[in-house]
């Protein structure tokens, strides 16, 4: 089943509520999905790449960052939140932070890499994942939250969504992809790699390479659906934009909801009747095979 | 008059009052407010009263509705007014996909767009959708009437038995069986009666509407195909 939710700010005004209203539409969400969450939050700014780590625990957060700052002769500007930690890093330092952390640091996984975007994910009942990295704190300009019940593989960290392979890419999807492990060897010839065998990580990673190759958002999902096969509805957030596509046969819920000051998205109508404004909106369920792009400019 | 407030008291507990109602009662008109997209609200109702929520609906609002109106003013989610016996249910927004599903009777009325599957598998019941219809709407429809006055999606009528459906719109293409049939005297009135019983009496031409039927190629047996199996 799974459940999504998505929320893009026009009004800057509505920014420091983006993490209470997102906390809220997830935790609705807990019926299509009870077994993880997760969400990505486009938040503050930040001079090089804010790297999402995620590990067992605190203790072995802070002894892999500190080793890292050891290595490096640096001290990382970091946020520590429950099982995540988000270490804002020089651009040019990525590359071999992420080749360290692979050798020296097996337990610690890189969740997402961007200039704005956090990405945090782990099992359990969407309200308490929420409350364990206090979402309703969070500020953003955009957030894409995602309830999992899982289908193609297991209920693992690794396994929920949103999934990331491009620097402030991400994507939530509700349904099954068919053609995930052909598209996935496509793709790793063209230089992508990917974390899980999943097939949500498949889609992220089909729309990193198009977007790579020089296609919009809106062109890389127009692509996407001749493409990929089978069920999906996504929703894709990209450092200024935010989208929504479902496959044609639009198995999958969705439904969405403009104002002047936001653009809303929910599987149900109910995970959107806390959003301000919400009964003078133009509620609306997207057409099959029709891409929603909004762009920030 | 009863009025009803889903924020203050469980949905549950309106279902179970609205069930316990009989057919001779006096409580005959129900407001329902708040209902924020829950589903099946006001399904399996069994007594000729009235039933008016304000705002959005979820899934099957209003789903095996025998005998009672429902007036939703809002949009509905999946399944509304779904194997429907009897009664009527108006939606005055949109309906998302499988409206009307199954139903057996009654009259379903749309003032918005209906999404996919709209009256798929009807067994009965007449639709009136005022905007369009989404792709393989009345699929394997049986009986009863679907009236568009926007357009219809893809594969409109797939595997269709015996349905009538009128569009006044655009078909963006026909399912497998269903073809444009001549629209006769008796096609017109009865069309002229559909609308006439959504509120549409005078206001829509019903010359103006295409009529789509079944070929009746493939619900028969045909035996020169019996080797094929």
């Amino acid at each position: 089943m799974c459940g999504i939710v998505g929320l893009y700010l026009k009004n800057s005004k509505l920014e420091p509520q983006l993490g209470s209203l997102l906390s809220k539409m997830l935790a609705t969400m807990t019926d299509r999905g009870p077994d993880s969450a997760g969400f990505a939050v486009y938040g503050s700014d930040s001079d090089g790449v804010k790297l999402t780590l995620r590990g067992p625990d605190q203790a072995a957060l802070r002894k892999a960052i500190s080793g890292l700052e050891e290595v490096f002769t640096l001290t990382f500007v970091k946020t520590e939140r429950d099982t995540h930690t988000v270490l804002s890093v020089p651009a040019e330092h990525e590359e071999r932070i992420r080749a360290w952390l692979k050798v020296e640091a097996p337990g610690i996984d890189v969740v997402s890499a961007g200039r704005r975007m956090e990405i945090y994910k782990e099992v359990g009942l969407p309200a308490a994942v929420a409350e364990r990295f206090d979402l309703a704190s969070m500020i953003g300009t955009h957030g894409i939250g995602h309830t999992r019940m899982a289908t193609e593989s297991a209920v693992t960290t690794n396994g929920a969504h949103p999934f990331s392979t491009g620097i402030d890419e991400c994507l939530v999807h509700n349904g099954s992809l068919s053609n995930h492990n052909d598209m996935r060897r496509r793709l790793e010839r063209e230089g992508l790699t990917f974390a899980t065998k999943n097939d949500t990580e498949v889609a992220a990673g089909y729309l990193s390479w198009r977007m790579r190759e020089g296609a919009s958002l809106q062109q890389a999902l127009e692509s996407s659906l001749s493409d990929l096969d089978g069920f999906f509805t996504f929703v894709v957030g990209t450092e200024t934009g935010f989208a929504v596509v479902r496959d044609p046969i639009a198995c999958k819920p969705a439904v969405m909801a403009e104002t002047d000051d936001y653009v809303a998205f929910g599987s149900e109508y109910r995970a959107l009747v806390g959003l301000p404004g919400i009964a003078s909106a133009r509620v609306f369920e997207p057409e099959p095979a029709k891409v929603y792009a909004w762009e920030r400019h | 008059m009863s009025s009803y407030d889903l924020n203050q008291a469980p949905l549950r507990d309106l279902n179970r009052a609205l069930h316990a109602l009989r057919p001779d009662t006096n409580e005959t008109h129900w407001t329902i407010n708040g209902p924020d997209g829950r589903h099946a609200i006001a399904v399996g109702l069994d007594a000729p009263i009235s039933v008016e929520i304000e705002g959005n609906v979820g899934y099957y609002c209003a789903g095996m509705n025998k005998l009672a109106s429902v007036v939703i003013n809002g949009n509905a989610g999946v399944g509304v007014a779904e194997n429907m016996m009897s009664g009527f249910v108006h939606v005055r927004g949109d309906v998302s996909q499988s409206a009307g599903a199954t139903a057996h009777g009654g009259l379903l009325v749309v003032d918005g767009n209906a999404g996919a599957r709209c009256g798929i598998s009807m067994k009965g019941i007449d639709i009136v959708v005022k905007g369009s219809i989404g792709h393989m709407s009345a699929f394997m429809a049986q009986a009863g009437t679907l009236t568009v006055l926007g357009d219809a999606g893809e594969a409109l009528g797939d595997s269709l038995y015996e349905a009538r459906l009128y569009v006044r719109g655009s078909v963006k293409s026909l399912g497998a069986d269903c073809i444009e049939k001549e629209m006769r005297d008796e096609h017109r009135e009865q069309l002229y009666a559909k609308l006439q019983a959504a509120g549409l009496a005078g206001e829509v031409n019903p010359s103006e509407f295409r009529r789509y039927g079944s070929a009746r190629r493939l619900y028969h047996f045909n035996v020169d195909n019996a080797g094929a199996y």
